[in-house]
Parts: C-alpha cells; sequence; structure tokens
C-alpha cells in the first residue's frame, strides 16, 4: 500500500484500501484518553450509561493529572465522581492522582502502541506520535459520544513532511528544534495537517521524540508522528511493554504532502518563545538578561528523565538567583523515582527548586505557581497564550530545560551554552 | 445584531480562560468568563444572534470545549473566519455552533457593513457583496442536522437497539 501515514492509516482503520486527503471515514479507535475532564464527560451521558453502558470498557484509560491533588471542593468533587465511575462501570485502567500527566503514563503504561488509533479529550494527545500511532485530541462532547458507540468520524488530512539531518549540537534540545519548526511553519502553519518526521531521526530518543509530537498542536497539526525503529525498541524495553513491530505503520512512497520542510540539526540553536504565541521564536542570543521571577521544568513536553538531568548537570553545586524561584514538576511517579534514585532531583532541590507532585501544575493556570501581574515565568511547557498560567497581566516565555536551568542560576534569560564553557 | 472582530490566531485562552476549565462545565458556568482575556465587554455585550468575525487559525490551543460550548448557549449566529483550528472546528461542530470558513469575506468587511448569512444557498451578504462559502461534508451535515453530536449519537443508539428487539 502506498501513501502518507496518515492515509495508510486511516485507510487500515477504516477498512478500506485507499483514502484520500479530504475523504471522511468512519474509525473505531483502540483507544480513548480522558483525564480529569471524565467528570464533565459523563456528567452529559448519566443517562445514556444507564441505558446503553459504555461500549468497550477496555478501550478507556482515565487519568485524573489536571488539578492534583485537588485544589478546590469543586475539582474535590470532580474527582470523586470520576471514581465512583471508574466503579460502578468497572474501568480497569485508571490512575488517580499522583501517577502523573495522562500523556506520559498513556506512554510508559504501553497503553499507546505502534499503528494504534488513539484519541484522547485533551489537545496533546499528540505526543502518542512519538510511538508510531495515529494520536489526536477531541473535544469532551465527542469522548462522551465516544464512550457510547465506540466510533466516530476523521478527516484524511493532508501530510507535512518534516525532512531532519545531521545532529543537535550540545546544549541544544528536542525542544529548541520543535520551537525552530513552529517558528518557521507557524502557529496554523499545520492546521488540520499530518506532521510526518523522516531523515536523521535515529539520534532522536523517545523522550525528545515526545516532546517534538507533543508540540504539534502548536503548530495546528492533527496529528505529529515519527516511524517505529530501535529507539521504539529501546522504550518499550525500558518499560517492559512487548509490541508487534509488524503493526507498525509508515509512509511509502510515491506519498503526496503538502509541504516538505528540511532542517538542518547541525544548525540549531537554544532558542526561547516570547509572549504571546508559540510561534514568536528567537534565538536565546536575541533576548538576554530578560528578568524571570518563575521558572519552571517539567510538563508533558519536557518533565522526563533527560530533563531534570540535563538540567541538575548545570545547577548542581550551584543556586537559584535571588529573587526567582524555580519549580520541578515530574512528568510521572517513575521520572520522580529515577530522578530521585540519580541524584539529580537531589541536586535541583539543593539548588532552591521546589518539587510539584506529579501531574500538570502550573501549566494551565489553575494552581500550584499562578503568576502575579507583571511576572515573568520561562518555562519548558507547550504554551505561552496570555492567562495561560492564571493570570492575564503575566508572561510567559517558552524554552527548553538546560536553557531554563542556566537562566534559573541568573534570574535572566541566558544562553545554555555559556553553562558548556564554565563546565 | 452586533458583528464582533477579532484578529489572527484567537487562542483558546483568549477564548476561555485555562483556569476555569475544571470548574466550569455547564453554559451557565461558562457565559461570565467568555472571551474573558480577549475582550471583557463581549460577556456583558453579547446578544442572540451576534456573529464574530475573524482572522486566520480561530480557536488555536487547547481541546476545552467551553468556548464553542460557551458561544453557541450566547446565542452566537456564527463564526466567520478566514481560517479554523481544527479541535474548536470540531467541538463547534459537536455543539452545532455555526462556522463559515471564508476568508474572502472577512477581509471585505468594513466596520459600517452588515452581515447576513444564507444558509439555504451557502452565501454570506457583507453590505451589499455576496461570497460563498463551502458547504459541509454530508457525513457531518448529520450531524449537524440532529442538532449535534450527543443527539446523533443517541439517534444512531436507538435505532440500533431497535433493531436488536426485531432480530
Amino acid at each position: 500500500m502506498i501513501g502518507t501515514f496518515a492515509e495508510k492509516i486511516l485507510a487500515q482503520k477504516a477498512g478500506r484500501h485507499r483514502v484520500r486527503p479530504g475523504q471522511i471515514v468512519t474509525v473505531k479507535p483502540d483507544l480513548l484518553l480522558t483525564h480529569d475532564n471524565t467528570a464533565a464527560i459523563i456528567g452529559k451521558i448519566g443517562d445514556d450509561l444507564k441505558k446503553y453502558g459504555v461500549f468497550d470498557r477496555e478501550k478507556h484509560v482515565i487519568i485524573l493529572d489536571h488539578i492534583v491533588p485537588a485544589a478546590s471542593q469543586k475539582a474535590a468533587e470532580n474527582h470523586q465522581k470520576v471514581r465512583q465511575y471508574v466503579a460502578e462501570y468497572n474501568i480497569r485502567h485508571f490512575y488517580d492522582a499522583g501517577e502523573g500527566i495522562c500523556h506520559q503514563i498513556v506512554m510508559e503504561k504501553g497503553h499507546a502502541l505502534p499503528g494504534m488509533l488513539v484519541l484522547g479529550s485533551d489537545s496533546h494527545t499528540c505526543t502518542y506520535g512519538a510511538i508510531n500511532a495515529f494520536a489526536a485530541g477531541i473535544d469532551r462532547t465527542e469522548a462522551a459520544a465516544l464512550l457510547l458507540t465506540g466510533e466516530t468520524w476523521l478527516k484524511v488530512p493532508h501530510s507535512i513532511r518534516i525532512e531532519l539531518s545531521g545532529h543537535l549540537p550540545p546544549m541544544v534540545t528536542a525542544k529548541d528544534l520543535v520551537l525552530t519548526i513552529i517558528g518557521t511553519l507557524g502557529a496554523g502553519g499545520a492546521n488540520y495537517c499530518s506532521v510526518e518526521y523522516h531523515g536523521d531521526v535515529k539520534s532522536l530518543d523517545m523522550e525528545d521524540r515526545m516532546t517534538i509530537a507533543n508540540m504539534g498542536v502548536e503548530m495546528g497539526a492533527k496529528n505529529s508522528v515519527f516511524l517505529c525503529d530501535d529507539q521504539t525498541g529501546r522504550h518499550m524495553k525500558r518499560n517492559n511493554l512487548s509490541v508487534d513491530l509488524k503493526k507498525a505503520v509508515w509512509a511509502d512512497p510515491p506519498a503526496v504532502y503538502k509541504q516538505t520542510l528540511a532542517v538542518d540539526m547541525n544548525n540549531i540553536g537554544p532558542v526561547v518563545a516570547l509572549p504571546h504565541s508559540v510561534d514568536n521564536v528567537v534565538p536565546v542570543s536575541d533576548a538576554p538578561g530578560t528578568p524571570i521571577q518563575q521558572f519552571l521544568i517539567g510538563t508533558c513536553t519536557n518533565g522526563r528523565i533527560t530533563d531534570f538531568e540535563t538540567a541538575a548537570a548545570i545547577l548542581k553545586g550551584r543556586h537559584v538567583a535571588a529573587g526567582s524561584r524555580l519549580l520541578l514538576l515530574p512528568a510521572s511517579r517513575a521520572v520522580l523515582q529515577h530522578t530521585m534514585a540519580s541524584g539529580a532531583m537531589q541536586a535541583l532541590i539543593d539548588a532552591g527548586g521546589i518539587l510539584l507532585p506529579p501531574g500538570c501544575g502550573p501549566c494551565l493556570g489553575a494552581h500550584q505557581g499562578v503568576l502575579a501581574p507583571g511576572e515573568r515565568c520561562l518555562s519548558t511547557a507547550n504554551r505561552n497564550f496570555k492567562g495561560r498560567m492564571g493570570c492575564a497581566g503575566a508572561e510567559i516565555i517558552l524554552a527548553g530545560p538546560q536553557t531554563v536551568a542556566w537562566s534559573a542560576v541568573h534570574g535572566e534569560i541566558r544562553d545554555p551554552r555559556e553553562a558548556r564553557k564554565k563546565q | 445584531m452586533k458583528i464582533w472582530t477579532y484578529g489572527d490566531n484567537i487562542n483558546t485562552d483568549m477564548l476561555f480562560p485555562g483556569r476555569y476549565t475544571y470548574t466550569c462545565s455547564t453554559a451557565e458556568e461558562i457565559l461570565p468568563h467568555l472571551l474573558k482575556d480577549l475582550d471583557p465587554d463581549f460577556a456583558k455585550r453579547v446578544k442572540s444572534g451576534d456573529i464574530i468575525l475573524a482572522g486566520e487559525n480561530f480557536g488555536c490551543g487547547s481541546s476545552r470545549e467551553q468556548p464553542a460550548l460557551g458561544l453557541k448557549a450566547a446565542g452566537v449566529q456564527a463564526v466567520v473566519a478566514e481560517s479554523f483550528a481544527r479541535l474548536f472546528y470540531r467541538a463547534s461542530l459537536n455543539q452545532g455552533l455555526l462556522l463559515i470558513e471564508c476568508p474572502e469575506a472577512v477581509r471585505a468587511f468594513r466596520p459600517e457593513d452588515t452581515v447576513k448569512i444564507n444558509q439555504e444557498n451557502g452565501r454570506i451578504y457583507i453590505g451589499e457583496r455576496a461570497f460563498e462559502y463551502p458547504p459541509l461534508p454530508n457525513a457531518i451535515m448529520d450531524i449537524w442536522r440532529a442538532g449535534g453530536l450527543l443527539p446523533y449519537a443517541r439517534q444512531k443508539l436507538a435505532a440500533e437497539k431497535k433493531g436488536e428487539h426485531h432480530v
């Protein structure tokens, strides 16, 4: 079969020989992810659930992560409703508060696997493209309908091919790479599209790929995806997962792309995305000395083991600048346990870091690090929208973990390559 | 009827602040915060039948459906934009909120212009000028006709259940 990844996998899921961009297909997702918003989702269909039941309880994975532990009575009641639903409908794949961010858990526990079709009521569901799944975000109403019927419609997207070459230089991360791509394509540059990463992807490990795929929605993509290779195998082995590699899907020539973008990774440097748009990307060297009150290392974009270890390598024996605070938000309990055992988390806490429970934390502005008017946060998260961290009068600047760590030492934006010279 | 005009890349945090996403789910809870960080006047002054005109990539960002649910509940007749972000597009359709992608109409609009939408012939009138917009695919129109995705799913389930009894 020929075609792009999206065309091939959607044809297979829709039971058709071939599909074309723009075509509407009916599909049955292999997995449905919901999180704290499960309470609102089941609230829409309480009577329907009693009448028809859950379409397939094995396909529903629920992870409480957005406001954990509950920051208000309302949030606590939502969690309570979710736990009651889990018990009543015998939902097996449930992870309660404190296990981690949904996207990290879905990957660590092997709920998303190569060749799967995953839909989730969270925009960063696109993260699982890292493991060769077709993964896209949906709204709550759609998740509710899926719980009842198990099927939905998808428009076959056009595809964008990103051809990577070379290697990322030292102190330059996958975050700098994907921010540079978003800066080039624009916040809506991949709207409705499937974004495929080709070329020299071997040097990008599963953590890198998750960071890159996670940011797909920030360029408007429906999904973003990598092939299945040795890096996929390493991820499976590390997490004690097994997989049928024959289920992996990849583009086969002659596939037609809406656009191809060649990116030489050797030329990528540390960048930041300035307020209030993710595509407002400039080299770190264009924003030096910008004072920062809050630093955040973590989230579903950059809250993994290497992110904390590289940050710790910079902050070990140093201290967060006076007048600034550094928040540490591990993406999962496993990440926290690993970085505790390796000493990385200890070094970050010794340097003045504030450890938050695994979850979404301050990223969406609900709790655990809300900003004040006039304050600025340098963050490894994925969005710098006005008001995102709870205050419309504050500014958020996005960067990779090493840029955040080195800047935290100085209380202002600094180029992490300076740290390398000093190490 | 008021025409509310906004620019490019109007994101979901502008349409509905993330800090309320997990405490506001119903129309009643959503309405006071609608477009709060973009246009504080909107929630106070929006009236049934109003139209929103916007630039490119309207609704980008989060999968939260409060913007779509809120705009529908406020009685907004349609959002006309140069382009829409995918998640907002899908969420709006699922709520039964009319979205019209018509860059020519948005660019032609001047503040003194009236805006009229004729769904029958797929045309939008900016002052005296008419612009055609592409109709929704048939598969999607079925959801639209049912009044949104949940009513559509219920119709389907009820029909299947009826079918089972006949077997």
